[in-house]
Protein backbone atom coordinates (compact mmCIF):
# COMPACT_ATOMS: atom_id res chain seq x y z
CA UNK A 1 0.00 0.00 0.00
CA UNK A 2 1.41 3.22 -0.98
CA UNK A 3 1.28 5.84 1.87
CA UNK A 4 1.71 10.11 0.99
CA UNK A 5 6.24 10.11 1.06
CA UNK A 6 5.92 13.54 2.99
CA UNK A 7 3.44 12.81 5.79
CA UNK A 8 4.33 11.23 9.66
CA UNK A 9 2.54 8.43 11.06
CA UNK A 10 2.20 6.66 14.37
CA UNK A 11 1.78 3.31 15.21
CA UNK A 12 -2.30 3.56 15.98
CA UNK A 13 -2.37 4.33 12.49
CA UNK A 14 -2.70 8.12 12.55
CA UNK A 15 -0.79 10.54 10.23
CA UNK A 16 -0.13 14.17 9.90
CA UNK A 17 1.26 16.43 7.41
CA UNK A 18 2.78 19.39 8.09
CA UNK A 19 2.92 22.72 6.65
CA UNK A 20 4.82 25.54 8.72
CA UNK A 21 3.38 25.26 12.29
CA UNK A 22 0.23 23.81 11.31
CA UNK A 23 -0.08 20.15 11.29
CA UNK A 24 -3.28 18.29 9.44
CA UNK A 25 -3.85 14.93 10.93
CA UNK A 26 -6.07 12.31 9.57
CA UNK A 27 -6.43 8.37 9.93
CA UNK A 28 -4.29 6.32 7.21
CA UNK A 29 -5.83 3.62 4.54
CA UNK A 30 -5.21 0.92 6.40
CA UNK A 31 -6.97 2.20 9.53
CA UNK A 32 -10.02 2.90 7.57
CA UNK A 33 -9.95 -0.82 6.14
CA UNK A 34 -9.95 -2.10 9.34
CA UNK A 35 -12.86 -0.63 10.54
CA UNK A 36 -15.06 -0.53 7.67
CA UNK A 37 -17.71 1.79 6.57
CA UNK A 38 -17.44 4.25 8.54
CA UNK A 39 -20.67 6.13 10.31
CA UNK A 40 -19.69 9.04 12.67
CA UNK A 41 -16.97 11.10 13.89
CA UNK A 42 -16.47 13.13 16.97
CA UNK A 43 -13.91 15.54 16.43
CA UNK A 44 -12.71 18.37 18.96
CA UNK A 45 -13.59 22.12 18.12
CA UNK A 46 -11.46 24.83 17.55
CA UNK A 47 -9.48 25.90 20.69
CA UNK A 48 -9.06 22.07 21.88
CA UNK A 49 -5.86 21.13 23.40
CA UNK A 50 -4.26 17.87 22.47
CA UNK A 51 -1.69 16.01 23.95
CA UNK A 52 0.39 13.65 21.92
CA UNK A 53 -0.20 10.15 22.15
CA UNK A 54 -3.95 10.63 23.96
CA UNK A 55 -7.20 9.99 22.62
CA UNK A 56 -8.64 12.97 20.78
CA UNK A 57 -11.68 11.89 18.73
CA UNK A 58 -14.03 8.82 17.72
CA UNK A 59 -14.39 7.17 14.46
CA UNK A 60 -17.41 4.99 14.68
CA UNK A 61 -17.83 2.61 11.80
CA UNK A 62 -20.70 0.14 11.51
CA UNK A 63 -19.33 -2.65 13.55
CA UNK A 64 -17.56 -0.15 16.17
CA UNK A 65 -16.23 2.88 18.09
CA UNK A 66 -12.59 3.34 17.63
CA UNK A 67 -10.24 6.18 19.18
CA UNK A 68 -8.04 8.27 17.36
CA UNK A 69 -4.82 9.69 19.19
CA UNK A 70 -2.86 12.15 18.67
CA UNK A 71 -0.14 12.11 16.88
CA UNK A 72 1.52 15.38 18.25
CA UNK A 73 0.36 17.98 21.01
CA UNK A 74 -1.09 21.13 20.24
CA UNK A 75 -3.99 23.61 19.71
CA UNK A 76 -6.70 22.41 17.39
CA UNK A 77 -7.37 25.60 15.08
CA UNK A 78 -10.29 23.51 12.82
CA UNK A 79 -11.63 20.33 12.68
CA UNK A 80 -12.93 19.20 9.55
CA UNK A 81 -17.00 19.92 8.80
CA UNK A 82 -17.30 18.47 5.56
CA UNK A 83 -16.16 15.03 6.87
CA UNK A 84 -18.34 15.20 9.90
CA UNK A 85 -21.23 15.37 7.45
CA UNK A 86 -20.51 13.11 5.60
CA UNK A 87 -18.27 10.30 7.35
CA UNK A 88 -18.07 7.71 4.21
CA UNK A 89 -15.75 9.81 2.67
CA UNK A 90 -13.05 8.68 5.31
CA UNK A 91 -13.49 5.44 3.97
CA UNK A 92 -13.15 7.12 0.05
CA UNK A 93 -10.40 9.63 0.59
CA UNK A 94 -8.67 9.55 4.11
CA UNK A 95 -5.49 10.59 2.96
CA UNK A 96 -6.63 13.56 1.44
CA UNK A 97 -10.23 15.39 1.47
CA UNK A 98 -11.21 13.46 4.82
CA UNK A 99 -8.72 15.07 7.34
CA UNK A 100 -10.04 14.99 10.83
CA UNK A 101 -8.34 18.45 12.15
CA UNK A 102 -5.71 21.11 12.06
CA UNK A 103 -3.33 22.31 14.86
CA UNK A 104 -1.11 24.20 15.74
CA UNK A 105 1.59 22.97 16.94
CA UNK A 106 3.32 23.18 20.20
CA UNK A 107 6.34 21.21 19.98
CA UNK A 108 8.08 20.36 16.82
CA UNK A 109 10.60 18.36 18.36
CA UNK A 110 7.76 15.41 18.64
CA UNK A 111 7.54 15.27 15.11
CA UNK A 112 10.93 13.12 15.40
CA UNK A 113 8.95 10.50 17.40
CA UNK A 114 6.46 9.47 14.42
CA UNK A 115 7.04 7.27 11.77
CA UNK A 116 8.48 8.24 8.41
CA UNK A 117 6.65 6.24 4.75
CA UNK A 118 9.10 3.51 4.71
CA UNK A 119 8.73 2.85 8.57
CA UNK A 120 4.83 2.80 8.45
CA UNK A 121 4.65 0.50 5.61
CA UNK A 122 6.89 -1.92 6.83
CA UNK A 123 4.59 -1.80 10.16
CA UNK A 124 1.27 -2.14 8.20
CA UNK A 125 3.07 -5.11 6.22
CA UNK A 126 3.37 -6.59 8.98
CA UNK A 127 0.16 -6.04 10.37
CA UNK A 128 -1.00 -8.24 7.79
CA UNK A 129 -2.13 -5.30 5.17
CA UNK A 130 -0.71 -4.55 1.62
CA UNK B 1 -9.25 -21.37 16.27
CA UNK B 2 -11.91 -23.59 14.32
CA UNK B 3 -11.97 -23.46 11.10
CA UNK B 4 -14.92 -24.56 8.47
CA UNK B 5 -14.26 -26.17 5.42
CA UNK B 6 -15.30 -22.79 3.68
CA UNK B 7 -12.10 -20.73 4.88
CA UNK B 8 -9.78 -20.75 2.03
CA UNK B 9 -12.56 -19.78 0.03
CA UNK B 10 -13.50 -16.73 2.10
CA UNK B 11 -9.65 -15.64 2.04
CA UNK B 12 -9.98 -16.42 -1.82
CA UNK B 13 -12.97 -14.11 -1.81
CA UNK B 14 -11.29 -11.26 0.02
CA UNK B 15 -13.33 -11.65 3.27
CA UNK B 16 -11.78 -9.73 6.17
CA UNK B 17 -11.45 -12.83 8.94
CA UNK B 18 -12.37 -12.68 12.72
CA UNK B 19 -12.43 -15.07 15.33
CA UNK B 20 -15.81 -15.25 16.37
CA UNK B 21 -17.12 -17.61 19.03
CA UNK B 22 -13.63 -19.63 18.62
CA UNK B 23 -13.95 -19.57 14.81
CA UNK B 24 -12.11 -18.46 11.85
CA UNK B 25 -14.91 -16.92 10.33
CA UNK B 26 -15.46 -13.85 7.65
CA UNK B 27 -16.67 -10.45 9.40
CA UNK B 28 -17.42 -8.67 5.72
CA UNK B 29 -16.33 -9.19 2.17
CA UNK B 30 -17.26 -5.75 0.15
CA UNK B 31 -18.45 -3.95 3.15
CA UNK B 32 -20.95 -4.43 6.02
CA UNK B 33 -22.92 -2.00 4.14
CA UNK B 34 -22.91 -2.66 0.43
CA UNK B 35 -23.98 -6.80 1.78
CA UNK B 36 -26.28 -5.47 4.31
CA UNK B 37 -28.05 -4.05 0.80
CA UNK B 38 -27.58 -7.16 -1.25
CA UNK B 39 -29.67 -8.88 1.03
CA UNK B 40 -32.60 -6.79 1.29
CA UNK B 41 -32.25 -6.16 -2.25
CA UNK B 42 -31.44 -9.71 -4.14
CA UNK B 43 -29.99 -12.34 -2.05
CA UNK B 44 -26.69 -13.06 -0.15
CA UNK B 45 -24.37 -16.31 0.55
CA UNK B 46 -23.72 -17.09 4.22
CA UNK B 47 -21.78 -19.53 5.80
CA UNK B 48 -22.66 -20.32 9.29
CA UNK B 49 -20.39 -23.48 9.18
CA UNK B 50 -19.72 -22.70 13.05
CA UNK B 51 -23.31 -23.03 13.86
CA UNK B 52 -23.91 -26.47 15.75
CA UNK B 53 -27.01 -29.08 15.29
CA UNK B 54 -27.95 -31.71 17.16
CA UNK B 55 -29.65 -34.46 16.43
CA UNK B 56 -32.86 -35.98 18.75
CA UNK B 57 -34.66 -39.38 18.12
CA UNK B 58 -35.99 -42.25 19.84
CA UNK B 59 -40.03 -42.83 20.84
CA UNK B 60 -39.49 -40.30 23.37
CA UNK B 61 -37.90 -37.53 21.61
CA UNK B 62 -40.86 -35.49 21.46
CA UNK B 63 -41.25 -35.72 25.29
CA UNK B 64 -37.49 -35.21 25.90
CA UNK B 65 -37.58 -31.88 24.19
CA UNK B 66 -40.96 -30.80 25.51
CA UNK B 67 -38.75 -30.94 28.64
CA UNK B 68 -35.83 -29.13 27.64
CA UNK B 69 -37.16 -25.88 25.46
CA UNK B 70 -39.94 -23.31 26.46
CA UNK B 71 -42.08 -23.95 23.09
CA UNK B 72 -44.53 -26.04 22.54
CA UNK B 73 -42.71 -28.61 20.45
CA UNK B 74 -45.80 -31.07 19.72
CA UNK B 75 -46.99 -28.11 18.05
CA UNK B 76 -44.97 -28.98 15.47
CA UNK B 77 -45.46 -31.18 12.37
CA UNK B 78 -43.70 -33.02 10.52
CA UNK B 79 -41.40 -30.66 7.89
CA UNK B 80 -42.35 -27.73 10.38
CA UNK B 81 -39.67 -25.43 12.40
CA UNK B 82 -39.99 -23.76 15.35
CA UNK B 83 -38.11 -21.03 17.46
CA UNK B 84 -37.67 -21.74 21.27
CA UNK B 85 -35.56 -20.74 24.32
CA UNK B 86 -33.52 -23.44 26.62
CA UNK B 87 -33.66 -21.91 30.21
CA UNK B 88 -31.83 -22.73 33.49
CA UNK B 89 -34.03 -23.83 36.69
CA UNK B 90 -34.35 -20.26 37.45
CA UNK B 91 -35.35 -18.87 34.04
CA UNK B 92 -32.29 -17.56 32.33
CA UNK B 93 -31.58 -19.04 29.05
CA UNK B 94 -29.17 -20.92 28.35
CA UNK B 95 -29.32 -20.30 24.38
CA UNK B 96 -32.27 -19.97 21.63
CA UNK B 97 -32.47 -22.38 19.28
CA UNK B 98 -34.01 -23.87 16.21
CA UNK B 99 -36.07 -27.09 16.48
CA UNK B 100 -37.06 -28.63 12.94
CA UNK B 101 -39.24 -31.92 12.77
CA UNK B 102 -37.86 -33.76 9.87
CA UNK B 103 -40.23 -34.12 7.33
CA UNK B 104 -40.45 -38.30 7.82
CA UNK B 105 -41.98 -37.38 11.29
CA UNK B 106 -39.24 -38.98 12.85
CA UNK B 107 -36.97 -37.66 14.81
CA UNK B 108 -35.66 -33.88 15.31
CA UNK B 109 -32.98 -31.58 14.33
CA UNK B 110 -31.85 -28.92 17.04
CA UNK B 111 -29.55 -25.75 15.21
CA UNK B 112 -27.44 -24.22 18.42
CA UNK B 113 -25.60 -21.41 18.44
CA UNK B 114 -21.58 -21.45 17.92
CA UNK B 115 -20.70 -19.48 21.15
CA UNK B 116 -22.83 -21.92 23.46
CA UNK B 117 -22.46 -25.49 21.32
CA UNK B 118 -20.11 -26.77 24.07
CA UNK B 119 -22.46 -25.73 26.79
CA UNK B 120 -25.64 -26.83 25.12
CA UNK B 121 -25.01 -30.31 24.19
CA UNK B 122 -23.73 -31.35 27.39
CA UNK B 123 -27.03 -30.24 28.70
CA UNK B 124 -28.74 -32.13 26.64
CA UNK B 125 -26.79 -35.01 27.83
CA UNK B 126 -27.35 -34.50 31.44
CA UNK B 127 -30.98 -33.55 30.90
CA UNK B 128 -31.10 -37.37 29.22
CA UNK B 129 -29.01 -39.13 31.84
CA UNK B 130 -31.80 -37.30 34.55
CA UNK B 131 -34.53 -38.23 32.86
CA UNK B 132 -33.30 -41.87 32.11
CA UNK B 133 -37.18 -42.72 32.12
CA UNK B 134 -37.44 -41.41 28.67
CA UNK B 135 -36.11 -43.62 25.57
CA UNK B 136 -34.28 -40.57 23.79
CA UNK B 137 -30.74 -40.44 21.79
CA UNK B 138 -28.88 -37.30 21.57
CA UNK B 139 -26.37 -37.11 18.90
CA UNK B 140 -24.17 -34.19 18.19
CA UNK B 141 -23.87 -33.70 14.58
CA UNK B 142 -21.96 -30.46 13.72
CA UNK B 143 -18.93 -32.20 12.85
CA UNK B 144 -20.31 -34.05 10.07
CA UNK B 145 -23.18 -31.24 9.36
CA UNK B 146 -22.34 -28.14 6.50
CA UNK B 147 -24.71 -25.45 7.14
CA UNK B 148 -24.94 -22.24 4.31
CA UNK B 149 -27.93 -19.76 4.31
CA UNK B 150 -29.26 -17.72 1.41
CA UNK B 151 -31.12 -15.28 2.29
CA UNK B 152 -33.25 -12.16 0.32
CA UNK B 153 -35.72 -11.49 -2.31
CA UNK B 154 -34.11 -13.72 -5.39
CA UNK B 155 -33.53 -16.51 -2.76
CA UNK B 156 -36.44 -18.53 -4.71
CA UNK B 157 -35.39 -17.62 -8.03
CA UNK B 158 -32.01 -18.79 -6.99
CA UNK B 159 -32.63 -22.44 -5.32
CA UNK B 160 -35.50 -23.00 -8.00
CA UNK B 161 -32.87 -23.49 -10.69
CA UNK B 162 -30.89 -25.88 -8.49
CA UNK B 163 -33.54 -27.86 -6.24
CA UNK B 164 -34.52 -31.61 -7.64
CA UNK B 165 -37.93 -30.70 -5.73
CA UNK B 166 -40.20 -27.94 -6.04
CA UNK B 167 -39.42 -25.50 -3.21
CA UNK B 168 -41.64 -22.29 -3.84
CA UNK B 169 -44.92 -23.56 -1.91
CA UNK B 170 -43.20 -23.97 1.32
CA UNK B 171 -44.15 -22.47 4.37
CA UNK B 172 -41.57 -19.83 6.26
CA UNK B 173 -40.25 -22.05 9.23
CA UNK B 174 -40.86 -25.71 7.45
CA UNK B 175 -38.08 -27.88 6.12
CA UNK B 176 -37.88 -30.21 3.03
CA UNK B 177 -35.36 -33.05 1.92
CA UNK B 178 -33.93 -32.29 -1.34
CA UNK B 179 -31.34 -32.28 -3.63
CA UNK B 180 -29.56 -28.96 -4.31
CA UNK B 181 -27.23 -29.44 -7.55
CA UNK B 182 -26.97 -33.00 -6.76
CA UNK B 183 -26.03 -32.53 -3.12
CA UNK B 184 -28.41 -33.76 -0.55
CA UNK B 185 -29.96 -31.17 1.91
CA UNK B 186 -32.37 -30.68 4.55
CA UNK B 187 -33.85 -27.21 3.29
CA UNK B 188 -35.29 -24.96 6.09
CA UNK B 189 -37.47 -21.79 5.18
CA UNK B 190 -35.88 -20.15 8.01
CA UNK B 191 -33.31 -17.66 8.45
CA UNK B 192 -31.64 -14.92 10.47
CA UNK B 193 -32.36 -11.55 8.00
CA UNK B 194 -35.77 -10.99 7.79
CA UNK B 195 -35.52 -11.75 4.33
CA UNK B 196 -36.99 -14.76 2.49
CA UNK B 197 -34.64 -17.53 2.28
CA UNK B 198 -32.91 -21.00 3.36
CA UNK B 199 -30.89 -22.81 5.63
CA UNK B 200 -29.10 -25.57 4.00
CA UNK B 201 -28.16 -28.80 5.91
CA UNK B 202 -26.00 -30.93 3.56
CA UNK B 203 -22.93 -33.63 4.77
CA UNK B 204 -20.24 -31.53 5.76
CA UNK B 205 -17.82 -33.45 3.12
CA UNK B 206 -20.00 -31.72 0.26
CA UNK B 207 -20.58 -27.64 1.88
CA UNK B 208 -17.88 -26.30 -0.60
CA UNK B 209 -19.31 -27.86 -3.44
CA UNK B 210 -22.66 -26.53 -2.53
CA UNK B 211 -21.44 -23.05 -1.80
CA UNK B 212 -20.00 -23.03 -5.19
CA UNK B 213 -23.31 -24.26 -6.94
CA UNK B 214 -25.00 -21.78 -5.33
CA UNK B 215 -22.75 -18.90 -5.66
CA UNK B 216 -22.01 -19.49 -8.95
CA UNK B 217 -26.23 -19.82 -10.00
CA UNK B 218 -26.76 -16.62 -7.77
CA UNK B 219 -24.55 -14.11 -9.43
CA UNK B 220 -26.37 -13.33 -12.62
CA UNK B 221 -29.79 -12.32 -9.51
CA UNK B 222 -26.98 -10.46 -7.34
CA UNK B 223 -26.35 -13.00 -5.24
CA UNK B 224 -23.34 -12.18 -3.12
CA UNK B 225 -21.20 -13.32 -0.37
CA UNK B 226 -22.23 -11.73 3.31
CA UNK B 227 -20.21 -12.02 6.43
CA UNK B 228 -20.92 -11.79 9.71
CA UNK B 229 -21.23 -8.15 10.25
CA UNK B 230 -24.13 -7.75 8.13
CA UNK B 231 -25.53 -10.71 9.25
CA UNK B 232 -25.91 -8.64 12.62
CA UNK B 233 -27.33 -5.57 10.70
CA UNK B 234 -29.82 -7.78 9.33
CA UNK B 235 -30.77 -10.00 12.20
CA UNK B 236 -31.16 -6.68 14.44
CA UNK B 237 -33.28 -4.22 11.83
CA UNK B 238 -35.14 -7.81 11.56
CA UNK B 239 -35.63 -7.54 15.57
CA UNK B 240 -34.19 -10.85 16.41
CA UNK B 241 -32.60 -11.81 19.32
CA UNK B 242 -28.98 -12.54 19.76
CA UNK B 243 -27.61 -14.27 22.26
CA UNK B 244 -25.61 -12.65 24.59
CA UNK B 245 -26.80 -9.25 23.78
CA UNK B 246 -30.93 -9.69 23.79
CA UNK B 247 -30.68 -13.24 26.00
CA UNK B 248 -28.40 -14.47 28.44
CA UNK B 249 -28.16 -15.65 31.86
CA UNK B 250 -29.15 -13.17 33.57
CA UNK B 251 -31.98 -12.41 31.33
CA UNK B 252 -35.30 -14.39 31.24
CA UNK B 253 -37.40 -14.77 28.04
CA UNK B 254 -40.07 -12.48 28.78
CA UNK B 255 -38.27 -9.76 29.65
CA UNK B 256 -36.72 -10.08 26.65
CA UNK B 257 -40.40 -9.85 24.60
CA UNK B 258 -40.22 -13.83 23.84
CA UNK B 259 -43.18 -14.88 25.74
CA UNK B 260 -44.60 -15.94 21.94
CA UNK B 261 -42.13 -18.23 22.61
CA UNK B 262 -42.75 -19.78 25.76
CA UNK B 263 -45.50 -21.98 26.48
CA UNK B 264 -46.08 -21.81 30.26
CA UNK B 265 -49.41 -23.69 30.28
CA UNK B 266 -47.82 -26.70 28.72
CA UNK B 267 -46.50 -29.39 30.85
CA UNK B 268 -43.48 -28.85 33.06
CA UNK B 269 -39.98 -27.63 31.53
CA UNK B 270 -37.35 -26.62 32.45
CA UNK B 271 -37.48 -23.24 34.01
CA UNK B 272 -41.11 -23.23 34.19
CA UNK B 273 -41.68 -22.42 37.78
CA UNK B 274 -39.32 -19.84 38.07
CA UNK B 275 -41.15 -17.91 34.66
CA UNK B 276 -44.65 -18.63 35.90
CA UNK B 277 -43.33 -17.31 39.28
CA UNK B 278 -41.78 -14.45 37.57
CA UNK B 279 -44.92 -13.29 35.25
CA UNK B 280 -46.94 -13.63 38.74
CA UNK B 281 -44.68 -11.15 40.38
CA UNK B 282 -44.69 -9.11 37.29
CA UNK B 283 -41.98 -8.41 34.85
CA UNK B 284 -39.85 -5.28 35.62
CA UNK B 285 -37.96 -5.03 32.39
CA UNK B 286 -38.74 -4.44 28.79
CA UNK B 287 -36.72 -4.98 25.96
CA UNK B 288 -37.84 -1.67 23.65
CA UNK B 289 -36.58 -0.89 20.38
CA UNK B 290 -35.67 3.28 19.49
CA UNK B 291 -33.68 5.42 17.05
CA UNK B 292 -31.66 8.53 17.88
CA UNK B 293 -32.90 11.37 17.15
CA UNK B 294 -29.79 13.45 18.23
CA UNK B 295 -26.23 13.56 17.01
CA UNK B 296 -23.75 11.64 19.35
CA UNK B 297 -22.66 8.16 18.12
CA UNK B 298 -23.81 4.74 17.60
CA UNK B 299 -25.54 3.08 20.55
CA UNK B 300 -23.59 -0.17 21.28
CA UNK B 301 -24.64 -3.36 23.29
CA UNK B 302 -24.07 -2.59 27.41
CA UNK B 303 -24.52 1.50 27.26
CA UNK B 304 -26.31 2.83 29.88
CA UNK B 305 -29.77 3.93 29.42
CA UNK B 306 -31.19 7.34 31.54
CA UNK B 307 -34.05 9.34 31.75
CA UNK B 308 -34.10 12.50 33.87
CA UNK B 309 -30.46 11.25 34.89
CA UNK B 310 -31.48 8.17 36.28
CA UNK B 311 -29.83 4.52 34.98
CA UNK B 312 -32.87 2.43 34.28
CA UNK B 313 -31.09 0.16 31.75
CA UNK B 314 -29.24 -0.67 29.15
CA UNK B 315 -28.74 -1.37 25.53
CA UNK B 316 -28.94 -4.76 24.50
CA UNK B 317 -27.94 -4.26 20.98
CA UNK B 318 -27.48 -0.95 18.46
CA UNK B 319 -26.01 -0.18 15.07
CA UNK B 320 -26.29 2.08 12.25
CA UNK B 321 -29.40 0.92 10.09
CA UNK B 322 -28.47 0.77 6.56
CA UNK B 323 -32.00 0.22 5.75
CA UNK B 324 -33.56 2.90 7.90
CA UNK B 325 -30.34 5.52 7.68
CA UNK B 326 -30.63 5.60 11.50
CA UNK B 327 -28.63 4.89 14.42
CA UNK B 328 -31.13 2.28 16.47
CA UNK B 329 -30.64 -0.16 18.74
CA UNK B 330 -32.90 -2.34 21.47
CA UNK B 331 -32.43 -1.73 25.45
CA UNK B 332 -33.34 -3.57 28.11
CA UNK B 333 -35.23 -1.13 30.50
CA UNK B 334 -37.26 -0.39 33.65
CA UNK B 335 -41.13 -0.99 32.64
CA UNK B 336 -42.39 1.99 33.72
CA UNK B 337 -40.32 3.81 30.86
CA UNK B 338 -41.36 1.78 28.35
CA UNK B 339 -43.42 3.17 25.51
CA UNK B 340 -43.58 4.04 21.82
CA UNK B 341 -42.53 7.60 21.20
CA UNK B 342 -41.41 8.10 24.91
CA UNK B 343 -37.91 9.44 25.26
CA UNK B 344 -34.84 8.00 26.30
CA UNK B 345 -30.93 9.01 26.99
CA UNK B 346 -28.49 6.47 25.89
CA UNK B 347 -25.00 7.51 26.98
CA UNK B 348 -22.43 7.75 24.99
CA UNK B 349 -19.08 7.85 26.15
CA UNK B 350 -20.12 9.37 29.07
CA UNK B 351 -22.41 11.99 27.50
CA UNK B 352 -26.46 11.81 27.02
CA UNK B 353 -27.64 11.09 23.73
CA UNK B 354 -31.65 11.88 22.90
CA UNK B 355 -33.79 8.77 21.38
CA UNK B 356 -37.05 8.03 21.20
CA UNK B 357 -38.58 5.23 21.28
CA UNK B 358 -40.18 3.23 18.10
CA UNK B 359 -42.40 0.11 17.29
CA UNK B 360 -40.64 -2.95 16.42
CA UNK B 361 -39.09 -4.79 13.83
CA UNK B 362 -37.14 -1.71 12.52
CA UNK B 363 -37.74 -3.59 9.37
CA UNK B 364 -40.45 -5.75 7.95
CA UNK B 365 -40.36 -7.23 4.20
CA UNK B 366 -43.02 -6.67 1.68
CA UNK B 367 -44.91 -10.07 1.43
Amino acid sequence: MAVPKDYKFTKTHEWVKVDGDIATIGITEFAQSELGDITYLELPSAGTALNQSEPFGVVESVKAASDVYAPISGEVIEENNAAIDAPESVNAAPFTDAWLVKVRISDASQLDSLMDADAYEKLVAESGGH
Amino acid sequence: MQRTPLAETHEALGAKMVDFAGWYMPVQYSGIIDEHRAVRNAAGLFDLGHMGQVDVSGPDALAFLQYVASNDVSLIGPGDAQYALLCFPDGGVIDDIIIYRRPSGVGFFVVINAGNKDRDVAWFHEQREKRSDLDVTVNHISDETGMLAIQGPKALEIVSGLSSVDLSDMKSMSCRETEIAGIPCLAGRTGYTGEDGWEFYCPIAQVGELWNALLEAGKPHGLQPIGLGARDTLRLEARMPLYGNELSEEINPLEAGLSWAVKLNKDDFIGRDALIAAKEAGITRRTVGFKMVERGGVPRSHYDVAVDGKTIGFVTSGTASPTLGENIGLALIDKQYAGVGKPLDIIVRGKPVRAEQIKMPFYKRES
